[in-house]
């Protein structure tokens, strides 16, 4: 039954129903917008290379990119492609590949019911063939062509390798062009059997729709299709050592302005649910209270020349791996790896975070929060990946305000560790 | 049905736009500075903004201005230098919380209005000159990002065509400025600017959020007091194309930047702009267009072929990532599309298509209270007044003969290839 969840402070309601099949649906109504937004989402990524066939007792490893490669050819149908079928309806519809999610998402403005049919139809009735696998190797190799003379992605991805000696969140989520000329139609239709099972997946609808008649919509045309119950999926990751693989790597590239990375892997990475929300908030209100715009130290970094407005930082964190990346262009990026590291040393020991910066980044970060509520894609694509996690994305206002200066200094003692930071850098060849 | 509409208000010398909605979580305040675009200002026009944003009067270091956002929940304040026709334009923008969605309930928007427009008018100065230092650490930061425009290929590379094609017009110039000019600019020169361009630029303020009309008046003459002027009104520069240029350049890269500029000879206000627009949508502005059908799904030469209009300077831009040695084959394939658009071989279907997804694009875009100053801008930018449902309507009733009259007034200008080093020629 659809259940109705209210967030009075925030003005909003969501509706939820997990159907027979498994598949759980949430729609979120917003009034006063034009557009309907709609995300179809798997909880399986470039890191689920290794893993058990359905009805298989036996572990098998996949091809790297393999995931990405799939998400191109589920468009791909007997009589030409998806995309027509939604521009036909007014929509625009694409997808995208993550570490451990793909998504399939359109927006549209009109026939908003037709298109959410399309959208769950065209993910739920995969046509593979071998020529068509054939093709795309070219598209995307040339995808991969167009990434690899990008800095900031090498440079991106250089830090994370940097980071892991086992886990397969070092590899490229598109692969290579090496690695993607193994990808077989009959191995798409392996990885889609056993990954894309209604109880491995997640629908968001967002926009002015009307909830109960949406809802009953999507609980007919699952009904009407003949899903078996799916065991849970065996997927196998190798021991990760709590170390980085490698401390340091520099990239040569064809670029005027040097790029330097910091990383920080982190160690408490088998969180799920309110702990891993409490803990993630923790971390990015610390980076933010260290390196924010508002804060001494980047005042003084951005004064002396050792960073400009390409500065950023960040944290993920999902189940199994999580890092903190610290970084941008840097006329200096030898010096600057120096400080950021001293500056995190202090942090360990408590030292710039006080009740007051804290206080202060935590006004920020639940306006910031509000700001993306502006957002439908936010909405849907956030909300999928905390409730992969066991995480409530409307929780994040109260879970911010329960933060304590004293919450951040032990984050920041817990995430920051020597044998655990390393530093990729781009430089001009 | 009125999308949007806007409520205008003239105030000596500036236009204040009120937009009143309840979607959003947020009010936007976005103040914008418009003059022509030409050598003598680019680059101090594309300083000025950032070190506006950098240090005020009452906020004399950045720490304290943005530790002053924090506490306003994370008001975002931020610059934005861009071209638009042949106009250089500043916008400053602020988003900040509507308190009726906080459990505190000071009231945030007079606060951002004060901040915002203490950020624009009363700059932290040192006599008829800005500080000091904020103008030497601004002019390193900006120097850094005209160098890292290299290290972006696909950004790259349509600098250069648009350097190539339009060499002795002033849309040539990249709005981020170049190097020379900066490293002339002293906190001196660059103030006397600033009291330049406040007294003459076409000022636009946007209002946008669940605002009171009155209240939004009120703020705004609290806060701005500006001057009459009168704008200076430009037209861009129509050139004829009398030859198809050619231009390739070696970089060790891996994959082939093309880049083919076409001139449109039509701009955003003209009665064949709407045609223009589903004439892109066609040719090669969705997934389902000609570049995207034909370069990438059926040639698998690319991972995107795709084009678009700059509605105010009558410019159709192409761009495509491919491999080297598949130059010929691609610069085959896109001209085969613009020959069939020319003769008309398109179907009704794609017509209607294109019409349905044109739409949804800008209905999309307004959804967004930023995208919704940059469609309501364009009037001022064009100095015209289209309705936005004056648009839909008129791209709704647009015929196949009129999109085909567009095509065939489109003319190839030039063609920019970015190669590796090691390819065989």
């Amino acid at each position: 039954m659809m259940e109705k969840i209210t967030f009075g402070q925030l003005q909003e309601e969501l509706f939820h129903e997990k159907m027979e099949n498994g598949l759980q649906v949430y729609i979120l109504p917003k009034a006063g917008f034009n557009k309907t937004y709609a995300t179809f989402t798997t909880k399986y990524g470039s890191i689920d290379n290794h893993f058990k066939p359905l009805d298989s007792d036996e572990f098998i490893k996949v091809p790297d990119g393999i995931a990405h490669f799939l998400e191109h050819k589920l468009f791909e149908k007997e009589d030409g492609d998806v995309f027509q079928q939604f521009s036909k309806q007014g929509a625009s519809a694409n997808a995208f590949t993550s570490f451990t999610r793909t998504a399939y998402l359109f927006s549209s403005t009109t026939d908003f019911e037709k298109n959410l049919t399309t959208l769950i139809d065209f993910v739920q009735e995969p046509y593979f063939s071998e020529k068509t696998v054939e093709k795309e190797k070219g598209i995307i190799g040339q995808e991969i062509n167009m990434y690899d003379d990008n800095p900031d992605w090498r440079l991106y991805f250089g830090c994370i390798e940097n980071m892991f000696h086992n886990h397969p969140v070092k590899i490229d989520i598109a692969g290579t062009v090496e690695s993607i000329a193994n990808i077989t139609k009959d191995m798409l239709y392996t990885c889609y059997e056993t990954f894309y099972h209604p109880s491995n997946m997640l629908l968001f609808v967002v926009g002015p729709v009307d909830p109960g008649h949406t809802m009953s919509l999507i609980r007919d045309n699952q009904n009407g299709k003949d899903y078996k119950e799916q065991a849970e999926i065996g997927r196998n990751f190798e021991a990760e050592p709590a170390s980085v693989a490698k401390k340091n790597q520099i990239l040569r590239m064809n670029v005027q302005t040097p790029k330097v990375m910091l990383g920080i892997k982190a160690s408490d990475v088998n969180l799920a649910g309110e702990a891993m929300l409490r803990a993630e908030l923790t971390v990015n209100v610390l980076l933010e209270v260290l390196f924010g715009k508002s804060s001494d130290f980047y005042e003084e970094l951005y004064s002396e020349g050792f960073i400009d407005q390409s500065f950023s930082y960040d944290y993920t964190q999902e189940q199994g791996f999580g890092f903190a990346l610290i970084g941008g262009d840097s006329a200096r990026p030898e010096e600057l790896a120096d400080q950021l590291k001293q500056i995190l040393a202090k942090a360990k020991a408590g030292e710039g975070i006080t009740d007051q910066t804290v206080a202060r980044t935590i006004k920020k970060k639940i306006g910031s929060f509000l700001r993306s509520l502006n957002s439908p894609e936010y909405i849907a694509n956030q909300f999928t990946r905390y409730a992969f996690n066991d995480m409530d994305l409307f929780d994040v206002v109260p879970a911010l305000e329960q933060i304590t200066s004293q919450d951040v200094k032990m984050a920041a003692n817990k995430l920051i560790d020597e044998e655990r930071i390393t530093v990729c850098q781009v430089l001009p060849k | 049905m009125a999308i949007a509409s806007e409520i205008l208000k003239a105030r000596p010398g500036y236009k204040l736009h009120i937009v009143k909605t309840e979607k959003y979580k947020t009010n936007t305040l976005v103040f914008k500075m418009k003059a022509p675009l030409c050598a003598d200002t680019v680059t101090l026009r594309s300083l000025l903004p950032y070190v506006l944003q950098s240090t005020t009067e009452r906020h004399p270091t950045s720490t304290e201005l943005r530790s002053y956002l924090d506490e306003l929940y994370g008001a975002s304040l931020y610059v934005d230098v861009s071209k638009k026709g042949e106009y250089h334009i500043i916008s400053f923008t602020m988003e900040i919380a509507n308190e009726k969605f906080l459990s505190d309930p000071t009231p945030l928007l007079a606060k951002g209005f004060e901040l915002l427009t203490d950020v624009i008018f009363h700059p932290k100065t040192e006599g008829d000159a800005f500080d000091s230092n904020t103008v030497q650490k601004e002019k390193r930061s900006l120097k850094q990002r005209i160098q890292s425009i290299y290290d972006d290929k696909m950004r790259y590379s349509a600098k250069r065509l648009v350097e190539e094609m339009c060499k002795d017009e002033p849309y040539a110039l990249e709005q981020t400025g170049n190097q020379e000019d900066l490293e002339k600019i002293t906190p001196g020169s660059l103030y006397e600017y600033y009291i330049k361009a406040l007294a003459e630029d076409e000022i636009d303020l946007y209002i946008i959020g669940d605002v009171d009309e009155a209240e939004a008046e009120s703020l705004a003459d609290k806060y701005i007091s500006l001057h009459e002027r009168q704008p200076e009104k430009i037209k861009p520069v129509q050139k004829k194309v009398e030859n198809e240029n050619e231009v390739i350049e070696k970089q060790d890269v891996k994959q082939g930047k093309l880049n083919i500029g076409y001139r449109t000879n039509v701009v955003y206000g003209e009665e064949d702009y709407y045609a223009l627009q589903l004439f892109n949508g066609i040719f090669g502005g969705f997934s389902h267009s000609k570049l995207f059908i034909n370069v990438r799904e059926k040639a698998s030469l690319a991972y995107y072929a795709a084009s678009r209009i700059e509605s105010h300077k009558g410019l159709l831009m192409v761009m495509s990532g491919i491999e080297n040695k598949n130059y010929g084959q691609a610069i085959d394939i896109i001209r085969e599309q613009m020959e069939e658009m020319k003769k008309g071989k398109f179907t009704e279907e794609e017509l209607s298509q294109t019409k349905a997804v044109v739409k949804n694009q800008i209905l999309e875009t307004v959804d967004v209270a930023r995208g919704l100053v940059e469609v309501l801008y364009h009037n001022v930018v064009s100095g015209t007044s289209i309705p936005l449902d004056e648009w839909l309507e008129r791209t709704e009733k647009t015929t196949k003969e009129q999109v085909v009259n567009v095509a065939q007034k489109i003319e190839c200008d030039t063609i920019y290839f970015l190669t590796g080093t090691e390819v065989q020629e």
